[in-house]
């Protein structure tokens, strides 16, 4: 496993506008493709997207910041550049991912959905990513750790860290 | 098309297409509703007004469910009895047990529906909701702990006052009511118009209150205690108190403030007066100079804040002229400080208003004089009526007295600005007046006084057609925009958050049926036909001030005073 492919979040972010000019103006019903579009671009839904999309369909931020926390998947946080999903499905939480989850919280020291003050870890709990029989499932930056212990993460993070530093 | 059905075992008439709800109401049958708000088209969230439907395995919702011909209803079976009782259990399981503190003891739906229901003990228990005040906005507080969810907020905001900034955000347990980002309110949108307050079942939306702070200045000696008060409070706190309303009423009102404790008691209907005077003048020049702008009238602190940050290429085309409680305070904290010989900062003002955006109002950039607030505390109606049972005042039994010199007096204009159009209506008589020496046809602005969202007239004034448009709550701009559009100018707009106008304002009391409501612009329209003096320009005290008060005070001889700015808001939108 190439270590550097770790860090393909490296994101280019295209300009807002160029996002909004693919849509039409004030068409309600984009909404949701439009967040999901400006989310996988930028990473999260900042305020100031969030207020252009506002402007652009003709909603207001608070409708759409309403809609928005509805769904898990939209963050309005920067993710870290490691951003680690834990899956917290039946077949994972069997086969004992609530201390997985112990142990990142222990030793990225922030809750579900934050990210760490050097801005380098964020992790969130996701209910199934399809792994079910090779639980506890991990995805860290897109690549997934199956069968992963507790004991493995101190381990996970200190290499990650180290990619992270020397990059 | 009518037609019978079956209500708990007895026939009642019902009409094709309505619901469950209205029809059972009509024939005097009672079902309780919590999410429910008339002339909003049901959610049927809240389940308050489950009733039973022979045949239907489930309890339906009386509100949004059409009634039909075969139908078989109990209203209070044992089992919808149980089902709005488990209802409101769940409702009180989270909810927090602070009734003698709330801000709407004795006054609140779910309180109401809980003794209604016969709930004696709590058989449900939840984890509290997290407490969280919002006391950042200058009119409006949250108490998110309060909240029970039934949206009626976020219509309003969303349907009537079309400000949106409020929703619901996040899902299932974490679901509260808040503004966007779920930043506190002083970020938002809210335009302070207080329709959420006035709608909203329990205390988690409420005025911010200043009694406090006025019973702290009442036992200062050496302060000057002053109130103004508008027309509308008049009849709001006979609502209030539950008195009978007569003519006489404002006199009584004077008598038992100045019980209470102020030193001198005015009437804001001066300060109306002059806002109209000004704003016929604003108009006959702009007409002079054959302006292509219209006019707007920004005596309604929301509508301001409203064009100030939905609409910013209209300001401009603000009325500069500040509101009557503005221009009433600063003419007390200039002329009457002048009179009583007391420094500007020695008088403590207060003002009465069914309004509660005129608290945002008495805290804006340019409502200031050398450093000095025009107003210092702002009172809704349901304030006042606190204060005045807070000092036990015995209202049965109470003398008359006129208000203070030099704002005792006013035209049966200044009431009429109480109603939507009446602004509009008493700057086109004052103009009329001023240009033609006599005062129009009452007949002209029937149509000014017509319901509806949207009203337009035009009168002719010599050879001058004048246009006017009246925007009965903020849903009418539609209408105005569409109009416009087309090509049509108008010279003056008035726009009313509230629909209805001041009569139908957030301070007035809670619970306030639609009847009740057209009676109070039924008074205020018999006020302006049976009083002698019609026009501001003919009322004695307008004319003291402008002759000889503003003449002789050097300081404000210039009226500067009467006028202030906008500018563009930057917030959430």
């Amino acid at each position: 496993m190439c270590q550097n492919s770790l860090l393909y979040i490296v994101r280019m972010s295209t300009d807002l506008d160029i996002i909004l000019r693919k849509y039409k103006q004030g068409k309600r019903e984009d909404l949701i493709p439009l967040l999901q579009e400006i989310q996988n671009d930028l990473g999260y839904l900042s305020e100031e997207a969030i207020v252009k999309t506002g402007s652009f369909l003709g909603l207001s931020t608070t409708k759409i910041y309403g809609l928005a926390t509805f769904y898990d998947r939209f963050r309005f946080l920067p993710s870290g550049k490691i951003q680690i999903m834990i899956c917290h499905g039946t077949s994972c939480f069997l086969n004992g991912s609530q201390s997985i989850i112990n142990k990142i919280k222990e030793e990225t020291g922030v809750m579900p959905g934050h990210t760490t003050r050097d801005g380098n870890f964020s992790y969130e709990i996701v209910s199934c990513m399809g792994g079910c029989c090779n639980g506890p499932v991990i995805n860290v930056n897109g690549q997934y750790h199956t069968h992963v212990k507790a004991e493995q993460l101190p381990e996970l993070i200190k290499r990650l860290k180290y990619v992270i530093e020397n990059d | 098309m009518l037609f019978t059905i079956q209500v708990n075992n007895k026939k009642i008439k019902a009409e094709k297409g309505e619901t469950i709800l209205s029809a059972l109401n009509r024939n005097g049958i009672i079902i309780p509703t919590l999410c429910r708000m008339k002339e909003f088209t049901p959610t049927g969230a809240c389940r308050m007004c489950v009733v039973e439907v022979e045949g239907r395995d489930r309890l339906v919702t009386a509100c949004s469910q059409p009634v039909e011909e075969w139908m078989k209803i109990k209203t209070h079976s044992p089992r919808v009895i149980t089902a709005r009782k488990t209802i409101v259990e769940l409702l009180l399981s989270n909810h927090p047990d602070d009734c003698l503190y709330c801000d709407r003891n004795l006054n609140c739906e779910l309180q109401r529906l809980a003794e209604e229901l016969n709930i004696r003990e709590r058989r449900i228990r939840g984890r509290k909701i997290k407490p969280r005040l919002d006391q950042s906005s200058p009119a409006i507080i949250r108490e998110l702990s309060k909240c029970i969810l039934c949206g009626r907020c976020v219509r309003v905001c969303e349907e009537v006052i079309t400000a949106t900034s409020l929703d619901f955000i996040n899902k299932g347990r974490e679901t509260h009511v808040g503004a966007a980002m779920d930043r506190d309110f002083n970020f938002s949108s809210c335009i302070h118009c207080g329709q959420c307050v006035l709608v909203c079942p329990t205390g988690a939306l409420h005025e911010k209150h200043n009694i406090t702070e006025v019973q702290e200045y009442l036992n200062k000696p050496e302060i000057v205690k002053v109130i103004q008060y508008s027309s509308m409070v008049v009849y709001g706190i006979a609502e209030e108190l539950g008195m009978r309303y007569t003519r006489e009423f404002d006199k009584v009102l004077n008598t038992i403030l100045r019980k209470i404790g102020f030193d001198k008691v005015y009437k804001t209907g001066l300060g109306t007066d002059v806002c109209i005077s000004e704003i016929a003048g604003q108009l006959s020049q702009r007409i002079e100079n054959k302006s292509d702008n219209p006019l707007y009238i920004s005596a309604c602190p929301a509508w301001v804040k409203y064009a100030e940050q939905f609409i910013p290429s209209l300001i401009p085309y603000l009325s500069t002229v500040k509101s009557p409680q503005q221009i009433t305070g600063v003419l007390i904290k200039t002329l009457v400080a002048d009179q009583l010989g007391v420094k500007p900062e020695e008088i403590f003002s207060v003002s009465a208003t069914p309004c509660m955006a005129m608290k945002f109002e008495a805290r804006r950039d340019g409502m200031m004089r050398k450093g000095i607030s025009d107003v210092d505390s702002v009172l809704t109606v349901r304030e006042l009526a606190r204060l005045i049972r807070l000092y036990g005042i015995d209202t049965s039994n109470i003398e008359q007295e006129p208000a203070d010199e030099p704002m005792s007096g006013r035209s049966s204009a200044a009431i009429l600005a109480e109603v939507s159009g009446g602004l509009a209506e008493g700057v086109i008589r004052t103009y009329h007046y001023q240009k033609m020496k006599k005062e129009p046809d009452k007949q002209i602005f029937k149509k000014l006084r017509s319901a509806g969202v949207f009203r337009e007239i035009s009168v002719m004034v010599g050879e001058v057609e004048v246009k006017v448009a009246v925007v009965d709550g903020l849903t009418g701009l539609e209408r105005l925009k569409v109009s416009m559009a087309a090509g049509k100018k108008y010279d003056l707009i008035e726009v009313m958050t509230c629909p209805g106008g001041c009569v139908h304002g957030a301070g007035l009391s809670f619970n306030t049926s639609k009847e009740e409501i057209k009676n109070r612009s039924r008074l205020v329209y018999q006020a302006d036909d049976t009083e002698a003096i019609n026009l501001p320009c003919k009322s004695l005290s307008l004319i003291t001030l402008y002759d000889k008060l503003l003449k002789d005070n050097a300081d404000i001889a210039d009226k500067k005073i009467f006028f202030t700015h906008f500018e563009k808001r930057n917030v959430l939108l």
